[in-house]
């Protein structure tokens, strides 16, 4: 389990902005999943995308090292910001493009 | 691995007494549903903490019992 720990300190530390998820952005395999994507994708900014059910250690263990039951989970250089209920409120509330925009992270291609 | 929404509910109200709780079935299989939880206890905490309460107050079957609830915290007006 710590070496899940690990691996996710490193994915979490490595990328600005990373989505766990359920599937892929292409091919999202939940609606809460597929919510995360749209939204990510409206706000314009470069993501890395971990399908969590290709890995069943990350599958669990994103839930203990965030101490969030459910997926997606979204991080922001290195904090965890929310699931999918929270980033559809900030991005109604023009929240979510303040925090990327304020964190400088990189704008999709 | 169902629950029904009045479950729900009344463990939300069990942990924060004063919830105002409002819940609806996105699809009729007792296992999605929407819920707004307004309570003064959430004052002054952020939004990941608001929802991590009401995780707390569903005892961990949030995940696993309960696979979605899509969820608005709010503190009252």
């Amino acid at each position: 389990m710590s070496d899940t720990n690990e691996r996710l300190s490193q994915i979490v530390s490595n990328n600005d902005v990373v989505l766990f998820m359920k599937g892929t952005p292409l091919f999202p395999q939940c609606g809460f999943s597929s919510r995360a994507v749209a939204i990510l994708d409206h706000c314009g900014v470069a993501y890395e995308s971990v399908d969590v059910l290709q890995d069943m250690d990350i599958r669990q263990g994103i839930k203990a090292f965030s101490d969030w039951p459910t997926i997606p989970q979204l991080y922001v250089k290195g904090e965890f910001v929310g699931g999918s209920d929270i980033m559809m409120e900030m991005y109604q509330a023009g929240e979510l493009q303040q925090l990327l925009d304020e964190q400088q992270v990189a704008k999709a291609e | 691995m169902a629950m029904p929404a009045a479950e729900i509910a009344a463990l939300i109200k069990a942990a924060l007494p004063d919830a105002e709780v409002e819940i609806e079935a996105l699809v009729d299989d007792g296992d999605h549903y929407r819920a707004r939880v307004v309570s003064a206890a959430f004052t002054g905490r952020n939004r990941v903490q608001q929802h991590k309460m009401v995780y707390e107050a569903l005892g961990g079957r949030m995940g696993g019992e309960l696979h979605a609830l899509q969820l608005v915290t709010a503190v009252p007006n």
